[in-house]
């Protein structure tokens, strides 16, 4: 069960947050060919190990936090936003 | 003397001026405040307590504690009957009602019991191998009968449920000490000093654990309650079990209410408790463990431990011709508790050469058989006598007795550990693993590190307390305790002691029937992994999880392999580490509370005028104002609206307000189609896609300003689109200035459509003029309507001319009121969502039946929408090559050939003739209010190019099939005259 | 925490035996005998140099490959590397549930083979499986749910799968364990699939083990892969703990892991790893006859036959290869039961596990060639996987066997995402948190 410490709200409950996915990806631009639209919407490299993934503090802040965390201990170790 | 158990003495938690009477199995029974079931039952010289699930066996009890495997029944109550509850752990009240379960017909006559004649036919896994023919006669044979047979107690509801009361209490700490032992007490002390809040959780009735059993620790412990009630920042709970670690400091724990407590709370039993803690210390102590030799399950047989803590607590011998099977000093506790009661003769059988407990024993008048082995039980319903072994070579002697007090060693209670992660270790020292973990989580102290003794348990406890503040950042050093500790007495070494092998069955797990043979069967089938094992003969995963039998299991198997105990390891322990009721872990947003209700402005309003609601998710909408079924009363809504006026109330539509200087750009990049162009005084229905090209959500965005957009959204996807715009805004766009407000619940939005609608709205609204000149189809304008500040939208869903009004939510019902007066001379009638329903879809509009998430824009006719220039979302995939597919589904319009035949939503279409070939199904259909018969929306493969076809809607699961013709989906005026008016 | 040595011995000359034929007549003779005629029911064997087939993953749908390998396409030089002992993923630790009832016809069509191999597996295997079709209920609560469960009904029917619409009171003479009026959203009705049910889980592993390994395939445990071998555009052969194997072909099976192998051939996948919670109450006398899902909350349960009501929920929703999960998943999920059971209130959980899914982008599964011509991948199964075993067994063993897809399976390729051709049940995109 995860507790996220919000850089603006404080340490809370992970229900008061909703999930977007990996972090590291970063949008193709316009120009770029389909196939790396589809890499950025469907490739993942799902580790197993430091994720960078984002959190939205949906029932706080409403700020998009970038979280590290480890995804086999679930430690997190940073919090950005 | 009567053989057998009974009560000899006064004991800590009973008062013998406040006896209790209770029913077990019919019979009435006396028993004393403060005994449970069990101690009662063994008070009363009631040895068999339950019958096993296997083969029948009668059970006595075993334990004192939460870990007991065979005694257990089924309690009466108000709530129904309980099954399966340890009447160790069951407190008795006046008036208590319990039987023994697994029985027919009665607890000493059990006729089941002949299944043990075929035991030899049905060893473990014995099911796997057989019960494969005939055909379906597993489910139909065998699979009754085995599921009759499994299964322990019955559950049974007293008939309609009452509403039971449920909580859970939330708890914010910086150090969770779990158990209250001298190692627990100590820590707890040690940190409550320091400021920290604390909570010592315990899960018997009493604080203390073994310091309870011990009389020199009365005084110690006495002041370090004391001491640590006087702290405001500490609380020790009792009958609270931690059930749980979870990581992050969080844990869950049950706490179990007493009678009187229950009933102060209108019936509470246990609530949950969800602790948030910066550290913990698990001083949760060690469980005694099993011994396996032939009939180590006759009623009689107990674990020492446990006949020390009937005696101590409650003045209760296991019985008075004792015989002790050990291999530790700590378990001669028990022999000096007997012989301080008055029973002073019986007959210890050692394993080990010689120790002082052996010889102190010896001088208290007992006999001490070094290097003995217990080599059978005589008796069968209950212990006569033994077999034992007197060392090497020597013959076997018979001794009478009438209990068998047994230990096998003490097994550190490490599952809470090994949740977070805690690596069990292996120790000579006390034959069992213990756990280490990680500084960060926190500390392991006394028993539960495999520590011995008590006074070395508080020291350990004292030096956990010091690490765990170091972590918290909080150093002190090493303060003399307050109270001297009693010192420990000299032990000798513990010699791991398993299985006497010999004829009759032994058990390693006394709940499933579970015995050495079957675990050695197991290693010779291949499921040799300790793993296999468990699930092949189900050894540990009864109600009791293998708390007492678990690493005896893997000592036999371990023998069976060749390999040492350490190698082969134990089961992971996984939570609960006490079972739970679903009540408590559901808490109290159950029943009508397990999803909140959102009801509109208006909702009073809608109620007294007679509206039959709906769920539409967690929102309560009219559906109709009407309390007769069928269609009459939709359909008059419906026409009204069409021939006339009609207001509905759309207040739910998720609502977005976005401002800023680069509001227009983003919504750009968000919508399909383009929004920077849009004037200001504009409305426009807007298309969103996923990323993935697929339509996610329709609605109409209004241009307030040059700056300022408002965003309608479906009811269903508004918090969706929320979270999708800001996520978008936050990760893709942080540069540009937009802010974007959450304003659904702001703003009340009516709908007046009907050709009469300019009429009704112009009498109310000031500060607009509303002609179609001056106001338009898609047109949006603040004003004030029926004198409050609002907005005025013109757009329609019902195919009809129509305008939205928008005023603060406060003031709904003054300006829904003043829209009905105005109306009146056009007999306005409010209609519902069926009503509204029927509109669109005779219109053609789509809604979430038509957006599924797996419709493009192109599929439902809206290619044109898409932008050719600039950048959106979804731009990039909706242009691969599925999205054109050739079969992909459409959406049409479908009216069945003869008016009198309904349509059916979810109706497959298929060629005239065929009877498979789906080739697309009906979306939305309703009795039509502006055509004859009934309409529909369908997607239908290649749909567009079929427009005029004959096809079936098929509904196999209403046995109807229908013959349709496919048409445009814009099926009334398709012109868009009407709106346009 | 526990291992089996390094170096067990060669397996015995009668080990493939699979412990001889298993029938109630063994049964009675090894009774007399004392069980002294019980050997290993699969054999496990030390690596050779070299196989036709190396299956990685030991779980259900790589052990059923393995088996469909050797009995239908008579291709019996096939190894299957399992990292631990076999059965302990994901096979081991779902809810047990079979059923057909999709919405998309291709689905259908492939799960329903699948519910077909499963009916007479037991003979098939000479190992009871307990393949108990008893029935799946989905319970309905709003017309908008009636209509979406009318539709896949149909579509079920018109495939000639079994599925029918109950009311209210044949939902209550079903299940009398539901209190249609409770509640936040009372029953409006349900649908039922008689042919849907469970099976037992642990059964399946060791059952297509055995099996296989009699028909010749070698079980390779405590075997973890730790790099996969190119040369030229091919696989040649993985590098395990238990030392280098070569192979013609590499089929990973491994759903939860598929990224973590597909990352040592550089290949990116369209997964993500969830957690998938269930719980277990304590054993009763029998409760619940068929499987019920409910339709307002995520909560399904069935009795297994040891006595235990075994259900669960959905997914924890981040990524995670922790196989536990969260204390708000339990809440939720027995809020749900006791909400459309009250009668549960008082019957107690005993326990609370995970497995780790792979999460597709699109929430079906894939199996497929991939941009390795000779690497196969069996995997993104969400949470749909052990119904699928027979199935995804016999058509990934047809795809290896014959190079081109299994017609029932061909709409699970994993190019289908570049093409824009995915198989979403519900509509719900590239969110495999949400799926």
């Amino acid at each position: 069960m995860l507790r996220i410490n919000c850089p603006w709200c404080g340490v809370r409950d992970e229900a008061e947050f909703r999930y977007r996915g990996d972090a590291s990806l970063a949008r193709p631009e316009q120009s770029a060919p389909a196939a790396a639209f589809a890499a950025y919407v469907y490739e993942r490299d799902n580790e197993l190990g430091w994720h960078r993934e984002w959190w939205l503090h949906v029932g706080g802040c409403r700020k998009l936090l970038k979280v590290t965390r480890h995804t086999l201990t679930h430690e997190i170790r940073e919090v950005s936003g | 003397m009567i053989p057998g158990p009974g009560r000899v003495a006064v004991g800590m938690m009973t008062d013998p001026k406040r006896p209790i009477r209770f029913r077990f199995d019919g019979r009435t029974f006396r028993g004393l405040a403060g005994d449970t079931l069990a101690s009662a039952l063994l008070a009363n010289g009631q040895q068999i307590a339950g019958r096993s699930l296997k083969y029948h066996r009668p059970r006595g009890i075993l334990t004192c504690g939460p870990e007991e495997p065979c005694a257990l029944v089924e309690l009466a109550g108000k709530q129904g009957r309980e099954p399966n509850r340890p009447a160790t752990m069951v407190e008795l009240y006046e008036g208590l009602e319990a039987d023994s379960q697994n029985r027919w017909p009665t607890l000493h006559f059990d006729l089941l019991r002949t299944s043990e004649l075929f035991a030899r036919f049905l060893p473990a896994g014995f099911y796997y191998k057989t019960f494969m023919s005939p055909g379906r006669a597993w489910e139909y044979l065998y699979e009754p009968v085995l599921r009759r047979a499994a299964g322990l107690g019955r559950l049974r509801s007293s008939g309609k449920a009452p509403h039971l009361p449920a909580e859970i209490l939330h708890d914010h700490l910086d150090v969770l000490i779990v158990g209250s032992g001298t190692a627990g007490l100590a820590a707890a002390q040690r940190l409550a000093r320091r400021g920290l809040r604390i909570m010592v959780a315990e899960e018997d009735s009493v604080l203390g654990g073994g310091s309870l059993l011990d009389e020199r620790w009365t005084l110690w412990r006495q002041a370090a309650l004391r001491n640590l009630e006087a702290l405001p920042t500490v609380r020790c709970l009792t009958r609270t079990a931690v059930i749980g670690a979870y990581g992050h400091g969080v844990f869950a724990a049950l706490e179990t209410l007493t009678g009187a407590e229950s009933t102060r709370l209108a019936g509470l039993r246990e609530r949950l408790r969800v602790i948030r803690s910066r550290s913990v210390i698990f001083a949760t102590g060690a469980i005694e463990r099993l011994v396996a030799f032939p009939g180590n399950d006759v009623p009689g047989v107990m674990l020492a431990g446990a006949a020390l803590k009937y005696l101590r607590r409650y003045g209760v011998a296991a019985g008075r011709q004792p015989a002790f099977f050990l291999n530790s000093d700590e378990a001669y506790e028990c022999v000096f508790a007997f012989a301080a009661a008055g029973i002073k003769h019986g007959t210890i059988i050692d394993v080990r050469a010689g120790s002082p407990a052996a010889d102190r024993a010896r001088a208290l008048g007992y006999e001490v058989i070094h290097r003995g082995r217990v080599q059978a039980v005589l008796g069968r319903a209950y212990l006569r006598g033994l077999r034992v072994s007197a060392g090497e070579n020597q013959p076997l002697r018979k001794l009478k007795a009438d209990c068998l007090l047994i230990s096998g060693g003490y097994t550190p209670a490490i599952a809470l550990a090994t949740q977070l992660g805690a690596e069990p270790r292996w120790r000579d020292d006390i034959a069992a693993f213990t756990a280490e973990l990680s500084p960060a989580l926190g500390q392991l102290a006394g028993a539960a590190r495999g520590i011995t003794g008590l006074a070395a348990g508080a020291t350990d406890g004292e030096s956990a307390a010091r690490l765990v503040a170091s972590q918290l950042g909080q150093e002190f050093g090493a303060d003399p305790p307050a109270t001297t500790l009693p010192a420990d007495p000299e032990t000798a070494a513990l010699s791991p002691l398993w299985e006497v092998p010999g004829e009759g069955k032994s058990f390693v797990d006394l709940q499933n029937d579970v015995t050495c043979e079957d675990v050695r069967l197991a290693a010779r089938e291949g499921y040799e992994h300790v793993e296999h094992m468990k699930r092949y003969t189900t050894h540990g995963m009864a109600t009791d999880q293998g708390r007492i039998g678990g690493l005896l299991g893997s000592a036999v198997l371990a023998q069976a392999r060749g390999l040492a105990v350490s190698e082969v390891g134990q089961p992971k322990a996984r939570p609960f580490a006490q079972s739970v009721p679903f009540a408590a872990l559901a808490g109290a947003e159950a029943g009508e509370h397990f999803k909140p209700k959102r009801r509109l402005p208006l909702h009073d309003w809608h109620e007294s005028a007679g509206a039959t609601f709906v769920n539409i998710g967690l929102w309560l909408r009219p559906l109709v104002y009407s309390q007769h079924p069928g269609w009459e009363p939709v359909l008059n809504e419906a026409r009204a609206v069409r021939s006339s006026v009609g207001i509905t109330d759309l207040s739910t539509l998720g609502k977005i307000d976005v401002q800023g200087p680069d509001a227009a750009r983003f919504l750009d990049f968000v919508y399909a189609n383009a929004f920077s162009n849009l004037r200001v005084g504009g409305a426009r229905y807007g298309l969103m896609l996923r990323e993935d090209g697929m339509l996610f959500d329709d609605g109409t965005t209004s241009r307030l300003a040059n700056e300022h957009f408002l965003i309608t959204t479906t009811t269903a996807n508004s918090a969706a689109v929320l979270e999708h715009l800001e996520f978008q805004l936050q990760a893709n766009w942080p540069q540009l200035d937009v802010q974007l407000t959450d304003v659904g619940d702001h703003w009340a939005q009516f709908a007046v459509a009907g050709p009469r609608s300019r009429e009704v709205v112009s009498s109310v609204v000031t500060g607009l003029e509303l002609s179609n000149a001056a106001f338009p189809f898609m047109s949006a304008a603040a004003a004030r309507i029926a004198d409050v500040a609002g907005r005025v939208f013109r757009i329609s869903f019902s195919g009809e001319l129509a305008y939205e009004l928008s005023v603060p939510a406060l003031h709904a019902r003054t300006v829904w009121t003043a829209l009905l007066a105005a109306g009146t001379p056009y007999s306005i009638v409010p209609y519902g969502l069926d009503a509204l329903n029927t509109l669109r879809i005779e219109k053609g509009h789509v809604t979430g039946a038509e957006l599924n998430g797996n419709t493009s824009a192109d599929d439902l006719g809206m290619q044109r929408m898409l932008k050719k220039q600039g950048d959106y979302i979804g731009r990039s995939l909706a242009q691969r090559p599925g999205f054109y597919a050739p079969d992909r589904l459409q959406l049409v319009g479908v009216r069945p050939l003869d008016a009198q035949r309904r349509l059916r939503n979810g109706a497959q279409l298929l060629r005239p003739g065929a009877r498979t070939g789906s080739l697309g199904y009906l979306t939305s259909v309703t009795a039509a209010a502006a055509f004859d018969g009934w309409v529909g929306l369908a997607l239908l493969s290649a749909g567009r190019s079929r427009l005029g076809q004959r096809l079936v809607a098929a509904s196999p699961t209403h046995a109807e099939n229908v013959d349709v013709e496919v048409v445009s989906p814009h099926m009334y005026d398709p012109e868009n005259l009407r709106v346009r008016a | 925490m526990s291992s089996l040595p390094d170096n067990p011995p060669p397996s015995a000359p009668d080990a493939r035996r699979g412990g001889g034929h298993y029938s109630g007549w063994r049964l009675l003779v090894e009774g007399l005998r004392s069980q002294r005629g019980w050997s290993r029911a699969w054999s496990k064997s030390t690596p050779r140099p070299h196989y036709r087939v190396v299956i990685v993953g030991g779980g259900g749908h790589g052990l059923a490959t393995a088996y469909y390998l050797a009995t239908e396409f008579g291709i019996s030089d096939v190894a299957v590397l399992e990292k631990g002992p076999i059965g302990l993923g994901n096979v081991g630790r779902n809810t047990t549930l079979i059923r057909s009832n999709y919405f998309q016809p291709d689905n259908i069509r492939f799960y329903d083979y699948s519910l077909r191999l499963w009916e007479g597996l037991e003979r098939r295997l000479n190992f009871n499986t307990m393949v108990s079709q008893r029935g799946t209920l989905n319970l309905f609560h709003t017309e908008a749910q009636r209509d979406l469960f009318t539709r896949r009904a149909n579509v079920m029917r018109v495939q000639g799968v079994d599925a029918e619409a109950l009311n209210r009171a044949a939902v209550k003479r079903l299940v009398p364990l539901i209190d249609l009026d409770n509640g936040r959203y009372p029953v409006l009705g349900g649908f039922l699939q008689r042919r849907g049910g469970t099976v037992r889980h642990d059964a399946v592993a060791w059952g297509y083990a055995r099996a296989a390994c009699r028909a010749g395939v070698d079980i390779i445990e405590q075997c973890e892969v730790t790099a996969i071998r190119r040369a030229n555009d091919r696989v040649i052969g993985v590098d395990t703990t238990r030392g280098p194997i070569g192979a013609d072909i590499v089929c990973l099976a491994v759903a939860g892991h598929s990224s973590r192998l597909a990352a040592m051939v550089d290949l990116r996948l369209p997964i993500e790893t969830h957690v998938l919670q269930a719980f277990v109450t304590e054993s009763v006398k029998p409760l619940l006859h068929c499987v019920v899902t409910y339709g307002a909350g995520h909560f399904y349960v069935s009795q297994s036959d040891k006595g235990g009501l075994v259900f669960g929920g959905g997914i924890d929703g981040y990524n995670s290869y922790g196989q536990r999960g969260s204390l708000s998943v339990a809440e939720e999920v027995t809020a749900a039961g006791v909400t459309l059971m009250p009668e549960l209130a008082r019957l107690r959980v005993l326990r609370q596990w995970g497995g780790v899914m792979d999460m597709s982008m699109d929430g079906s599964p894939i199996i497929s060639k991939t941009p390795i011509d000779n690497l196969i991948l069996n995997g993104g199964w969400c949470y749909g996987g052990f119904k699928a075993i027979p199935a995804g067994g016999m058509t990934t063993a047809h795809l290896i066997a014959h190079g081109i897809p299994h017609p029932l399976a061909a709409h699970l390729d994993l190019r289908r995402f570049a093409a824009g051709r995915m198989v979403d049940e519900r509509g719900i995109g590239p969110f495999p948190y949400a799926h």
